[in-house]
């Protein structure tokens, strides 16, 4: 599955201050289906090079760390059951930095 | 109705206010599923209700805003500048920014604000600590080490705030300070007993005793917000934290 995912607020440091990333996620269940929980788990093994507790906290995204799917929050879509489809786009924005 | 578990059929909700388009945020303050327009509108016109409620500006008055270059003080600055035009404030508003001299921190996030000038089209003054006393944060940490800089570089810019407003002649200040921010300070100064800041932290206006008061339009603003709001208005701002307080005691865990 193809998708772009977009880092911000600071959060793109964690990534090698590169704040696109078009990435091809391989799924290991043979299924078409990916849903959050799951590329949270990736990106914090594929992308995340340093400092991962900033960008997560258990399965989920940090306290402060939102996240868009497609340019809507995904609290409106089930949050980590939000299913992801080919060509999305994923943007996590963290709060904390700056004013 | 919210999901019980399981997946989600995407982009299936209405805004609630508008009924016509689809809902693009949940808003924390209100839990409201709402469209992009429709937060805008929420998000302008509840500020613009605490501006009248608490009868923070007069016709006429010279306003400095405290630009960092953060996103806080970047919404502050487009959202007041279009509720002045809007709504007929009569203010003459500005940017006042205060250069510290961190490398690599505040010379980005000043590149930030110079452009809010031109994006915005409002006056901007830099007022540095090199200027003002002499010192620029690297030259103090250099000497003093490590420890307790955040709390020098706290007094310092308060000071350097007055100082520049004063320089451009202003009748007030406003900064960015947000919801969050406040409960913050509330929870800080419960945590070390000091009562004397308890009881002023949570006024939207301070120092009216003094030459210049400030007031914070952002009071009741969750930071949340002000963050989807900047990213779907595309405006640009400077998000990097700064690397002075990393072995400090003031770095949050």
């Amino acid at each position: 599955m193809q998708l772009t995912l977009e880092f911000g607020g600071g959060l793109e440091l964690l990534c090698d201050s590169k704040k696109i990333h078009n990435v091809n996620i391989e799924q290991h269940n043979g299924e078409d289906k990916l849903i959050m929980k799951d590329l949270l788990a990736w990106v914090r093994t594929n992308l995340i090079k340093e400092r991962p507790e900033m960008f997560m906290k258990g399965n989920t995204v940090r306290p402060g760390v939102l996240v868009l799917v497609n340019d809507c929050d995904w609290e409106l879509n089930g949050q980590l059951n939000t299913s992801l489809e080919d060509k999305d786009v994923v943007v996590f924005i963290s709060t904390l930095q700056g004013g | 109705m919210e999901g019980e578990g399981g997946e989600r059929k995407r982009g299936a909700r209405l805004c609630c206010v508008c009924k016509k388009s689809r809902a693009s945020v949940k808003r924390p303050k209100t839990l409201e599923q709402i469209c992009r327009e429709c937060f805008y509108d929420a998000f302008e016109s509840e500020i613009h209700q605490v501006i009248l409620e608490n009868q923070l500006f007069s016709p006429g008055e010279r306003v400095a805003i405290g630009a960092s270059g953060g996103k806080d003080s970047t919404v502050l600055a487009y959202v007041l500048s279009k509720l002045n035009r809007l709504h007929n404030y009569g203010l003459h508003l500005f940017l006042l920014s205060v250069d510290e001299g961190i490398t690599g921190y505040r010379d980005d996030s000043l590149e930030t604000v110079h452009r809010n000038q031109i994006q915005y089209g409002l006056p901007l003054k830099v007022v540095s600590y090199k200027d003002l006393y002499g010192w620029t944060m690297d030259e103090i940490v250099r000497v003093i080490g490590l420890k307790n800089n955040c709390t020098f570089c706290g007094v310092f810019r308060r000071q350097a705030l007055d100082r520049g407003a004063s320089l451009l002649k202003v009748d007030k200040v406003v900064t960015g300070h947000n919801a969050d921010d406040i409960a913050e300070t509330v929870l800080l100064n419960l945590l070390r007993g000091d009562v004397a800041r308890l009881s002023r932290c949570t006024s939207i206006t301070t120092g009216e005793d003094g030459p210049i008061p400030r007031c914070k339009p952002f009071k009741y603003t969750y930071e949340k917000e002000i963050v989807m709001y900047a990213y779907f208005k595309k405006l640009d701002y400077f998000s990097t934290e700064c690397n002075l307080p990393f072995f400090s005691s003031y770095f949050p865990l």
